[in-house]
Parts: C-alpha cells; structure tokens; sequence
C-alpha cells in the first residue's frame, strides 16, 4: 500500500471496541501496517523478537507501550497513535489492552466521532459486543462500523456473517442504532482491510479502510437553535467577557440572549478574540467563544444562553439513563455533585427506576444501588434549578456526569424533564421577567451608586423562636451601616394586597407565598437588601421560603433559621440558630455572609470600582 | 484549517475549565514548540493575558539559545516567569554522566517536584501530545497524580465528554494536558497560521542539521534536514518516517515508562 507520499492533515478521532480478544490489537496494527504508517523498521524488528523468541508474529505486539502488559517483555514504542489513509489523519482515542478496560473505553469513546466495533465470526455475539454496542449509542457515537473478525476461522463462509449479522442487527434495533457497515474481516490476513478480499466474493461492501472514509466530521449541530453553557466570566482589562463554547447554533453580534435559569437578557456587543483581525461577528457550534454585553447584567458559571424562541427547559429535575462506574455503588439518596455542561450542583438520586440489563436489554426492578459497570434508569434531583435539554434534540446540553467524592464515576443522558412543585412559580417567573419594562437604570448602576447589590436575608422558624427581632436588628444595623435596606414584614401584606383572599387561602401558603414573593422581587429590583420573615405562614415556612426562592431567583437569598430547639433546617439554609440566640453575634455571622456572598463587596464611600462575585 | 481551529476550541476550552478549577495553577513551559503553542492559546484563551505563572524547570545544561528566546519573550509578553532548580542534586555533581534516566529523574522530574510543592500548584499545565510517545497516548486531559507526584496509569478515572478531573484530595495535583489531541504537524500548521514566533533552533542555519525536539544539550541531537522555513518543516514532517524524539537519549529503552511513571512531564 502505497500512502506514504504525503501525510494528510485532517483528523478524525476513532475507537476500537468490542469483546476481550475478538481483536483489537490486530487490526489496529493491520490498519497500521497496511497503511504504511508505521516507523522505519517497526514492523521488521518486532519480527525479529518474535523469531528471536520463537513466537508467531501478531500485529497486536505492536503497540504495548507499557511492559506489564507484556509478560514477554517486548516494548515496543508505537511513538504515533495514528495512520494516515485517503487525505485523513486517523487518531486512535485509546490504544487497546488496559486492565479497567470499560473505564477506559468509556473515556475514548466520549471523545471519538466514530469506532469500530469488533466480534468475532467465530465466538459470536457475547456480552461485552452487546454492552459497547448500547453504551456506543448512550454516549453519542453515532457513526460505527461492526467489523466481523477472524472470518478465516470459520472458513470465511457467509452463513455464518449472516447470522451474526441478524443478530446484532436486532440488538441494536432495540434501542434504533444503526451501524453503517457490518463488514467481514480477517485482521491478521488482512482481508477487507485495506485490500478487497478475494475469499469473501460474496460481500459487496466496502473495507474497513472505505468505511472509515465514509465517516463525516463534525455533525450540523450550528442548524440547531443556539446553546451557549456560560464556562466563566473575565475581567482582565477594560472588557467584561462572557466566556462559553457554543454547544448548538449560532451566536451574532447583535443577537438578544436570555440566560437560563436566571432568566436575565442582554444583547450580543461583540464578540472577542485574541490575535484575529478584524473581530468576528459570527460563533458556532463547536467554538470556544467570548462576548460582551451592551448591558452589564450578572451572570455566572452555569448558566446557558439562547434565544428566547428556544430555551432550554429548567427543572430541579430529570429522568436519565446512566452507567455507573464508581469505586462505589451509586446509591439511592447518596448525595452526588451533578454536572450539566458547565452547571455543578449537589444532587441526589431520588429513584431508581430499573438497572438494564445491556446482555439482553431486561430490566431488573427494585434495587437500592447501581453496581460499576451497570446501566441504570434514575430520576436525579438537583439542589437547584438547572438547565439541560432531552438528550435526543440537543446532544451536549441533554448528557451529564456524577462526581463521587474526588472523581466522576458515572455518566448519563436526560431523557424526560420530571416537574417538580416549583414548575408553576417558575414559569411565572420566567414570563414576568421575559416582558419587565426596564428603565435606562441598571441592576449594576444601582450597585455602584448604593454600595452593595440587593439580596433577600430571610429568617425561617417556628413560632416564639425570635425572627422578628432578628429581622429587626439587621434591618437597623445595615442602615446604620450606610446600607440600603427594608424590613418586609408579612404582615403588613395581610390587610392589604392580600386583603381579598379567602380564609382558606390564607389557611394555605400557597398564594401568600406566591404575592410575598413577588413583592419581594420588585423591592430587590430596586437594588435593596430586604430582610424578612416567613411569619405569615406559621409552620408551612418550608413551602413558602421555597417559593420565594423560586420568584426572586437569582438574587440571592441569605437564609437563616431559627428554633428553640435542633432540629432539621429548610434545603439551603446558610445560618442556623438553634437554643439561646446571641443577637450581636447572630447578626455579624449574618453580615459576614452578606460579605462572603459578594452583596456587600464594597467599602462605603469608595464608589466606581465594585467587585464582581464571579 | 478547519481541523486546526477544531483542535484550538479544544485546548482553549481545556484552559478555560483549568483556570477556572485551580487557583493555583502554573503552566511548564520549556520554550518548545509545543509548550510555546500553548502558552499561544492561553493567550487565546484568555484575550491576551496569560493569567497563571509559567514554570522552567532549568536543568542548567539546557541550550544557550533557549534561556535567551525565553527571557525575551517573557518581557515581551508580559509574562510571570518561575524558574526551578534542583540546586542540591546538581551541587552533587548530577550530570547525563551518571545515567541519562538518573539525570531526567533528578533534574527534571525531581526539580518540577520541588517547585510543586514549594509553590503549592493544585494544576499544571503541560504540552504533552499523545502521539510523542507510548505513554503519552494514555494520559487523559486532567491527569491526577498523587502525593509523591506519581501517576498510576493502570487505574485512571474517567473522563467524560468536556467534564473533566477538577477535584482532589489535599496534597494531590492534577496535571492538564491542553495539546493531547495534537500531532506534530498540527504544531507546526498552528506556528504558521497564526504567525507564532518560535525558537530558530528548529531551523537549519545552513549546516544542513536543525532540532527536531529540544531538550538538555548533552542529550538531545539534531536530526540531518535542510528546513529552512515552518513550510520546509511542514513538508518534510509530512514524508519523514522516523519518530519525532528519535534525537532524545532518555527515550531509548523502557526509559520513558519509568519517567512518567514517577511523575515526568
């Protein structure tokens, strides 16, 4: 094979799967060798150790970089980890033969645009054939040629490749993969490698080597409407830049964004490069980009941008399928770091719907735990809104990982958005944030001129447990402070704005949460701390301080409780107070946070250069 | 160029999630080629800033040549510049003399060793590509190593899509590897597309012999070619069949394995 004469330059990243010794190592040094895109010399001097050591040749000897995986000792240094064939540049992800290999092949082929998956003609369809073939399909590899290897055992008959094929046709069926290739082979004898085998007339197909050519780089995902995962936000010199890889469409100068969850909406000003000339006006799918804003408007790490004719969905929660491969079982209620994109929340697993078994796609109900190297259907629940999108519309946006401890130890993709009881108030939300009438003043502007940015300080508790007072005590300390501050007293809402509910309205928290809430949004949109209390709402202060949360996001609420007793705080809660309050001392750890939280960034007096909390 | 600017999102995402992760953070930097492509895209990156010091870890036999490029591109670019050294070992006479393994060990791998814990780095960030050499080609993008600064390749965690290794026990750090989807001659199509200066010792000078990889002059040599311009490299890199660091002594043998083993670049 003559395809030396000039090295392409073009990339494609791919991965070799399949079952332990149906022969990995083999063709990838067939696909090597027949290439000629192996060093001067390599192959001859493998042979030569072999004859040396009275062993029959392998291809697979080529490429063991590490000695333990060697009993014989032979290392030999591939120094490439890809061939050239037709103007394309094939970039092996990850070199066959490792120990944890599922770990490892999970790792590849997240990373790859295409694999090959490997059965032998003579085994057949086992286990491992089946579970890369569904774990392929769950990771986003939608280009995979089956290669049907060591044909020249069984005689190379077609009987034989008709069946497997059948077979693993109706597999991948169950869950609509489709292979573009399901091609006969010998990788040691090198038939429908790179050459045409003359043993196999009755295949018509292309080679391994034409299916690779086949495969296409990069999907349309810039057709899609715009995905834009905030990745940081930078101010090194005069420019605030929004920095993110558009995951999905496109991004223009002159585009108006809405960030999700937060909801908050400014226009495209530019778009930043370094050592580009003239600047773009244009990013898509694929590209780490970086923008300003005509308005300075506070978003962070987390959040996705789009076009408001396309959001992307937000909930606290969601279906997923996952594969785990932790040290330790995932367990259910197990608290989890959950990463969408570049969102990280604490999460848990609320439900564990059924572990699949990927042999034969059953399903096995009722378990506690998801063991290493299983696929499971769950139901994960976040600390806090998140956007995400099905992993069917949008690939980057719909899959996720769980960290464990240090590392992450699983992997899925969302399949449904499960509601939650925050949905209704968040929808509102959104909708009163989409049509808010602004006026030429800023949320940043107000920061600057008043010192601080607005937050919510909110005490929950029982009855008797001294939130008033505290609430009080706040209240007159950062006025005394210079700051602007209120006290929202519930109560004062009582006999006016919720002078017309039932009294069975007021039994339920509900609709006072809901009108609270919103009171409460408006008085921070003028740039204020409010400090308040969940007194209106007796015991039902868990539900309310939640609906709070919800309509005022994404100021933030600095949540303290209070009891007379220990006992089990709200979600989220920053300060408990539990017994004997010290109220000096209560409201300095409280006006500590206020600080750590960036609402109180700036010294009084000293005005233009205010801190951002990113 | 299509794939060049594919494999740029890349790294300068990669760079992205470092900064934001490690707040203490450094990138080696031994003004290569390929370390000076990615102090590029930190560049790129981060809009001209290179927001993290970059360390040398200097073995005192390096080239002239090289100390000089990297002093005048530090002022040039404003860089934060640490320089490392294993003072002791070499106050002990260390030389390539006493075993070129024995050398790297203590010069470099111990010297970087030296400097992490000094400085306390939680990340580093390195040029290494996985198509120099066998070991290379296993690494991940976050790359754990532990306590004593070694690697266990055998039992690697997971890396996922563009969620990577971000979190680690205390002493631990994590090494970044920006560039390992990168090929030799990705290098050098970037140098030219984007007009980066480079080191001249890449070049022939008219002798007929340039470096192909640069390392410790007593240990690296130059390979017979007469590229005289990143076209000419370009093209010869393009029909060469020798490995690009065939010219580097501490490679022969299972050499590199135990390096990166015990915590090598």
């Amino acid at each position: 094979m003559d395809n030396l004469t000039q090295k392409p330059s073009d990339n494609l990243n791919i991965v070799i799967v399949g079952h332990v010794d149906h022969g990995k190592s083999t063709l990838l040094g067939r696909l090597y060798a027949d290439t000629g895109s192996l060093p001067d010399g390599k192959l001859e001097k493998v042979q030569a150790i072999c004859r040396q050591q009275g062993k029959e040749f392998e291809y697979a000897f080529l490429f063991d970089a590490f000695l333990e995986e060697q009993e014989q000792g032979i290392t030999i240094d591939t120094a490439r980890t890809f061939f050239g064939w037709k103007g394309r540049q094939y970039i092996i992800i990850d070199a066959p033969g490792h120990k944890e290999f599922l770990k490892n092949m999970i790792s590849g082929a997240a990373r790859a645009e295409g694999a090959l998956l490997l059965i032998d003609a003579l085994e057949g369809v086992k286990e491992q054939s089946k579970k890369h073939g569904y774990l392929l399909s769950l990771l986003g590899v939608r280009q995979f040629a089956v290669v049907v290897n060591k044909m020249d055992l069984v005689g190379y008959r077609q009987d034989v490749f008709d069946g497997i094929e059948k077979e693993y046709r109706e597999f991948l069926g169950q869950f609509k993969a489709v292979p573009q290739q399901i091609i006969p082979v010998s990788a040691k004898l090198g038939d429908n490698i790179a050459n045409r085998s003359e043993q196999m007339p009755w295949y018509k197909g292309p080679t391994v080597l034409d299916a690779l050519s086949s495969f296409k780089k990069e999907p349309g995902r810039s057709e899609q409407p715009l995905r834009m995962p905030v990745q940081d936000v930078y101010k090194f010199d005069a420019r605030r830049i929004i920095a993110g890889r558009v995951t999905a469409g496109r991004v223009k100068v002159g585009d108006s964004l809405v960030f999700s969850p937060s909801n908050k909406r400014a226009t495209v000003k530019s778009i930043e490069a370094f050592n580009v000339e003239p600047l773009p006006v244009e990013g898509h799918a694929g590209q780490s980009v970086g923008i300003t804003l005509d308005e300075q408007i506070f978003v962070e790490r987390g959040e996705v941008a789009s076009h408001q004719e396309a959001l992307p969905l937000v909930s606290t929660a969601f279906r997923a399928n996952v594969f785990w491969l932790g040290r330790k079982p995932l367990e259910r209620g197990r608290r989890y770091q959950l990463r969408v994109a570049t969102k990280e929340v604490d999460c848990e697993v609320a439900a564990i719907h059924r572990i699949i078994d990927t042999m034969d796609l059953s399903q096995q109900q009722g378990s506690n735990v998801v063991n290493r190297n299983q696929v499971a259907e769950l139901t994960i629940r976040a600390k806090a809104p998140v956007a995400f999108d099905l992993s069917a519309s949008f690939e980057a946006t719909g899959r996720f990982v769980l960290v464990d401890e240090y590392d992450i130890a699983g992997g899925g993709i969302v399949t449904e958005l499960v509601h939650d009881d925050q949905e209704f108030l968040r929808e509102e939300a959104r909708q009163r944030d989409f049509a808010w009438v602004k006026g030429e003043v800023g949320v940043e502007d107000r920061a600057q001129q008043y010192g601080h940015r607005a937050a919510i300080v909110l005490v929950t508790g029982g009855r008797h447990t001294g939130k008033s007072f505290l609430a009080k005590k706040i209240e007159a300390r950062l006025v005394a402070d210079g700051r602007h501050a209120y006290l929202l007293d519930g109560g004062n809402l009582l006999r006016g704005l919720d002078a017309d509910l039932s009294e069975g309205e007021r039994g339920q928290a509900a609709e006072m949460a809901r009108r609270y809430g919103e009171v409460a949004r408006l008085l921070v949109d003028t740039g204020l701390i409010v400090v308040s209390t969940t007194n209106p709402f007796g015991m039902a202060y868990v539900e309310a301080a939640q609906a709070i949360r919800t309509l005022v996001h994404p100021v933030p609420v600095i949540a303290i409780h209070m009891s007379k007793v220990p006992e089990e705080a709200p979600p989220n809660t920053d300060i408990v107070l539990s017994g004997p309050t010290d109220f000096d001392e209560a409201t300095r750890r409280i006006l500590e946070e206020l600080k750590r939280r960036g609402v109180l960034a700036q010294a009084i007096g000293a005005k233009p250069t205010f801190q951002y909390s990113i | 160029m299509q794939h060049l600017r594919q494999l740029e999102d890349q790294s300068v995402y990669i760079l992205r999630e470092a900064y934001k992760h490690f707040d203490n953070l450094a990138m080696l930097w031994s003004m290569g080629k390929d370390s000076t492509v990615l102090l590029w895209l930190a560049r790129k990156a981060f809009f001209g800033h290179v927001p993290f010091p970059l360390l040398h870890v200097d073995t005192s036999f390096k080239i002239p040549a090289m100390i000089e490029y990297r002093d005048r591109v530090a002022r040039e670019w404003g860089l934060k510049l640490v320089v490392g050294q294993n003072k002791e070992a070499l106050a002990a006479g260390m030389n390539p003399a006493m075993g070129r393994v024995n050398c790297c060990t203590a010069l470099k791998t111990n010297g970087l060793k030296q400097l992490i814990e000094q400085k306390g780095y939680t990340g580093i960030i390195l040029g290494v590509r996985a198509d120099e050499e066998g070991t290379r080609a296993k690494e991940r993008y976050f790359s754990p190593r532990d306590k004593h600064g070694d690697w266990d390749f055998r039992d690697q965690p997971p890396e996922l899509w563009d969620q990577f290794k971000t979190t680690f026990p205390p002493g631990t750090h994590i090494r970044i590897h920006p560039l390992l989807d990168w090929t030799e001659i990705n290098i050098w199509e970037y140098i030219m597309a984007e007009n980066i200066p480079f080191i001249d010792l890449y070049l022939d000078k008219g002798d007929g012999t340039r470096y192909r990889s640069l390392g410790c002059a007593p240990c690296t040599t130059p390979i017979k070619s007469t590229a005289k311009s990143v076209d000419d490299i370009i093209n010869e890199l393009r029909h060469t069949t020798t490995a690009e660091r065939s010219g580097r002594a501490q490679d022969e043998g299972r050499g590199m394995e135990l390096l990166r083993k015990d915590g090598y670049m």
